[in-house]
Formats: C-alpha cells, structure tokens, sequence
C-alpha cells in the first residue's frame, strides 16, 4: 500500500511517518501507518474518539516510542526536542487564577524551555507582538489566559506554538469545545497561516465537515490503520470500508459528507436502527 | 506606639535573630508557594510538612538538628510522591494521604518517646508550633544556606516550570526534561517546607507557604508581581507576628508570652480575607478583565 519515496518527493516533504506501529498495553493502537505532509498544506487528521490521532501526534512529536517503523522530520529521525514541530495539545485547562497574560503564554514560546532568568530584550517583546497581530489576538493579550474563550485561547496557543518558528504545526482536537463560529475562524485562521508561512498543518479532528473548505489532504485513522490522500481518494466507500474491516458508506449531503456504517439493505432490522454514524 | 520600643524590640538579639530567620522563610516559603498554589499542589505541600514533622521528631530523639530532620524528611517525602507520580492522579491523592497518615503516627511516637526521655513537653511544642524564638547561631548559617539552595533552584527551573505547569505535554514537546523539572521543583519544595516547619511549626508550615501566595495570586496577573507581592505579605506577617509575640509578654500579668506562630497564622489569614472584601473582589475582578486602556508596555 506504501507508495515508494522518491528522493525529489523526499526532498520537498517536511514530514515523512513511514510503517508506524504502536501497541499500549497490549492494544494495537496503530499498524504500519504511513503518509507524508508537505510545506504550505493543511491536512486533517481525522478519526473518531480512540482511533490512535493523539497516540500518533505523540509518536512524531517524539514523545511516544513506536514500535514499528520511523519518523521522518525534514528528512531525519526524529529525536524528540525537535524545535521544527510547533504543537497543541488536546484539552489544555488554563486555570483563571493563573497569573499569566496571553503575552506572557506567547512568549513561553520563544523561550519556555530554558532555565535561568529570561533577558528582557526589544527584538524578544516585538516577536511576541507581532505573533499577537499575526493570530488577531491583540485585544486580548493582556487578559489572563484562563479567563478568555476558548476560541481566544485556541489563538493564544496557536501563537504559542507558532512563534518559535517551526515548520510543522501539530494541532490535537483545538476544535472540540468550540462552537461553531470559533471553529471556523480557528480553521481559517489556520488556512492562512500555512499559506503565509508555507508550514505543514497537521489538525486532528473526530468531525471532518468543518475542515473540508480548508484541507489540502486528508490522513484517517480507523480500526489502527490509515489511508491517506485527497479527500475525495481518500473518503470512498471502498477505501474506508478496508480500513474499518466492515463496510461502510459515504454519503454527501448538501456539501457534508456523512460515513455511515452498513449494512443498510438487511431486510431483517429496520434501516434507521442498524444505521451508525461516523 | 512607644511601648513597643519601651519593651526592648529593637535591642533584643532573639527578636533579630528571629526577624532574619522568619524573614528569609518568608520570601523563600512565598517564591516556591506561588507555583505550588498555581500548580494545585496544596495537598503535596501539606502533605510534605506531615513527612518533615517525622523527620524533624525523629532528628530531636536523636539529638540532632530538627532543621536537619525537617528538610531530610521532606527530601524523602518528595521523592517518593514524585516516583507515584507516574500513575494516576487519584492513586497518587490516596497513595498521599495514606503516606502522610503514618509519617503523623511516626511523629506522634518520636515525640512521646522524646518527651518522655527529656521529661519536658518542650519538643513537642518546638516541633509542631515551631521555635524561632530560640534559633541558635550555626542553624541560623543552615537556614541561610538551605534558603539560598532553594532560591537558586527556583530561579534555575522558573520558566520550563510555568510552561510544564500550563501543560506539561506541550512543555515536553519544546524539549523540556519535564521529570527533572518537576523533581528539582520538588525538592524545593521539601527545602521551603523544612525551612517553614522551623520557623512557624511543622504543622502550620503550609499557612506561610500556600497563604501569601493565595493572596497574591488574587492580586494580579502577572507571575512576577504575584511572586513580589506574596513575599511582602509573608515577610510583613512573620515581622508583625514577631512583634506581636514579643509584646504580649507584658499583656498579662503572668508574662506568658503567645506563641508567635498563632500571630503569624492568623496575620496571613486576614490578609487572604481581605482580598475576599467586595472591594478587592472588584478590583481583581477589573483587573483580569481585558481592558484596552492598560498600556501594552512595562513587561517584566
């Protein structure tokens, strides 16, 4: 299934996630995946709640071995600490008595890891500045980070992640827990970043609707395995069907598509019962 | 105020000693409290002082120096929340709790066998309530250097302890040795809480460690104020109590003095009630509310 690599492939490719396998206690949780992403495309990670999408951030991150396979960043393994991959976790719980600005979050990010005392420098404030302008997050930057939406907070840590300059952007479910609105400004705001900046997007979602506008490629997990591509190779019937082990259905709706599990034609049950949605 | 300076405040050399040594537990207690509160780390740190109590009693069975006993303790105690911190977090509150329930009990009888040994209830009211009225010259040098370990330590870890106190996955994923942080934070922590445990009793140490930080985090939003505004109201509470204690020796006619941590325990709690007035409650309110009149500029 692995299409070979080729060296001007290689070469243009920020990413390359080749043949991983990763079991936690005693669980496959992924098997052989593989795929690439490429400077100034968004793609979506999308799969449902336990399908591996967090277990497979931490493994290019570096912060989860596999047991199987390697990761390519910019075309060398990748060790962990690796300052070329800006990332956001999923769920992160800013408390509201925490006595830190939006600016102060940002600037962790230039600087976060060292020990000692930072040095107060112009160049260091005008960074931080200029990353606030470039997420729109001006107006709020001298708030407490925990007060602020969670949109506002997507932003905030976007920025954070952002402003140490990587090539490759990790997002873990930033839009779970947004309403739809902030989600989509997220999404776009996103869009254009990777455009802008040519960087790799990577965002991880359980729902792909809200990214279709947006994403260049498409990686789903199902079932421990992935397929990857554009979204109109990679969500068919048969592709998904392989990867779930059953059959499945795609439908579109008004421009939404819709996975649903089969079979949808057992004369024995009623369709609507036996029908599960993706 | 002139029977203040009547009664020989300034003149007395345990009031000095007393003043240097609270003092210095003050801003160190207040430096590592502000991350334990941010943190939600209260329990450790109380949990901790329990540890340092068995330490502390069981080094003045033995003759030795409680302070010594107090942060030996503490080390340990650290240590070992740190290796349960591995699994779950409800595991480590019962693993915790179950912990500190026996190290009490280790302390109930190191302190019954010292007091029994001594015939004097001296120990027990030194151990748990604290004695820093009656420090001597080479713990003063101990609680210096201790203090200044502590410090350095803090000032070292700052800034990958905040960023692996938002998340520590996105700290680990800057590069962060986020184990390695979060045991030097620990062993901080047993230092400020050892060094507390001397000043203002082993039992009452978390009130200077978790109060002046609660108070101050109620009072801004910037984590380099917090921590200059949680050493001021530690330093004025453990100063003020010492004034308090020192004089009501002539508030009776018996001339028995109050213990100076009651004065010290009960300064930090008012302070955290006021920051609970309507008043304050506004203005830390306006304070965390995104207010585009406040200038950008003045960075830390």
């Amino acid at each position: 299934m692995t299409p070979p690599i080729h060296p001007e492939d290689a070469l243009r490719e920020l990413l390359r996630v080749e043949g991983v396998s990763v079991t936690l206690a005693g669980r496959q949780i992924l098997e052989n995946v593989s795929f690439g992403l490429r400077a100034g495309e968004f793609t979506g990670l999308i799969g449902s709640n336990g399908s591996g999408k967090t277990t497979l951030l931490r493994v290019i991150l570096g912060l989860q071995r596999a047991d199987a396979g390697q990761v390519l960043v910019l075309g060398r393994p990748n060790t962990g600490r690796n300052r070329s991959i800006g990332y956001v976790p999923q769920k992160v719980l800013l408390d509201p008595d925490m006595p830190l600005r939006a600016r102060d979050l940002v600037a962790l990010g230039i600087d976060g890891h060292r020990f000692g005392f930072p040095l107060p420098s112009r160049q260091r404030r005008d960074a931080v500045e200029a990353m606030l302008h470039a997420v729109d997050a001006e107006r709020f930057a001298d708030a407490r980070v925990g007060t602020l939406s969670g949109g506002e907070q997507q932003r905030v840590l976007i920025a954070h992640a952002l402003i140490g300059r990587p090539q490759l952007l990790l997002l873990d479910e930033p839009l779970a827990n947004l309403d739809l609105r902030s989600g989509q400004e997220v999404v776009s705001l996103l869009d254009r970043i990777a455009d802008e900046q040519q960087i790799a997007v990577l965002l991880s979602a359980h729902e792909m609707n809200p990214l279709l506008p947006v994403i260049d490629r498409i990686v789903y997990l199902a079932g421990g395995r992935a397929a990857s591509g554009t979204t109109d190779e990679v969500v068919r019937d048969e592709v998904l069907s392989a990867l779930y082990g059953y059959e499945v259905h795609v439908h579109t709706l008004h421009g939404r598509i819709l996975v649903v599990a089969g079979p949808t034609e057992d004369p024995a049950t009623p369709p609507d019962a036996s029908l599960k949605v993706i | 105020m002139h029977w203040i300076f009547e009664s020989g405040f300034f003149s007395s050399h345990p009031v000095h000693v007393a003043l240097f040594v609270g003092s210095l537990v003050a801003v160190v207690s207040a430096v590592v409290g502000v991350f334990t509160v941010m943190r939600g780390q209260s329990f450790a740190g109380h949990s901790l002082a329990d540890v340092s109590t068995a330490g502390g009693s069981g080094a003045f069975l033995v003759n030795v120096n409680p302070l010594l006993g107090f942060v030996a303790g503490g080390v340990v105690g650290a240590g070992a929340m740190e290796m349960m911190g591995v699994r779950r977090a409800r595991g480590r509150d019962l693993a915790t709790g179950i912990v500190l329930g026996a190290a009490i009990g280790l302390a109930a009888l190191f302190l019954y066998l010292g007091t029994t040994r001594s015939s004097t209830t001296g120990a027990s009211q030194q151990i748990l309530f604290g004695s820093i009225f009656e420090i001597d010259g080479s713990t003063v040098a101990i609680v210096a250097v201790f203090s200044v370990v502590c410090l350095v330590i803090m000032a070292a870890v700052q800034r990958p302890l905040l960023l692996s106190s938002v998340s520590t996955d996105m700290a680990a994923a800057r590069g962060v040795p986020v184990r390695l942080v979060g045991l030097l934070y620990m062993l901080a922590l047993a230092l400020a809480v050892g060094l507390s445990s001397l000043a203002i009793g082993a039992i009452l140490s978390t009130a200077l460690l978790i109060g002046p930080a609660a108070v101050a985090l109620r009072l801004t939003k910037r984590i380099g104020r917090a921590i200059v505004a949680a050493c001021l109201t530690g330093v004025v509470s453990v100063a003020l109590g010492v004034l308090l204690a020192y004089d009501s020796y002539d508030w009776n006619s018996s001339h028995a003095a109050w213990p100076v941590s009651f004065f010290i325990v009960v300064l930090i709690f008012l302070a955290y009630l006021a920051t609970e007035l309507p008043f304050a409650r506004a203005a830390a309110a306006r304070r965390r509310d995104d207010d585009p009149m406040v200038p950008a500029h003045g960075d830390r």
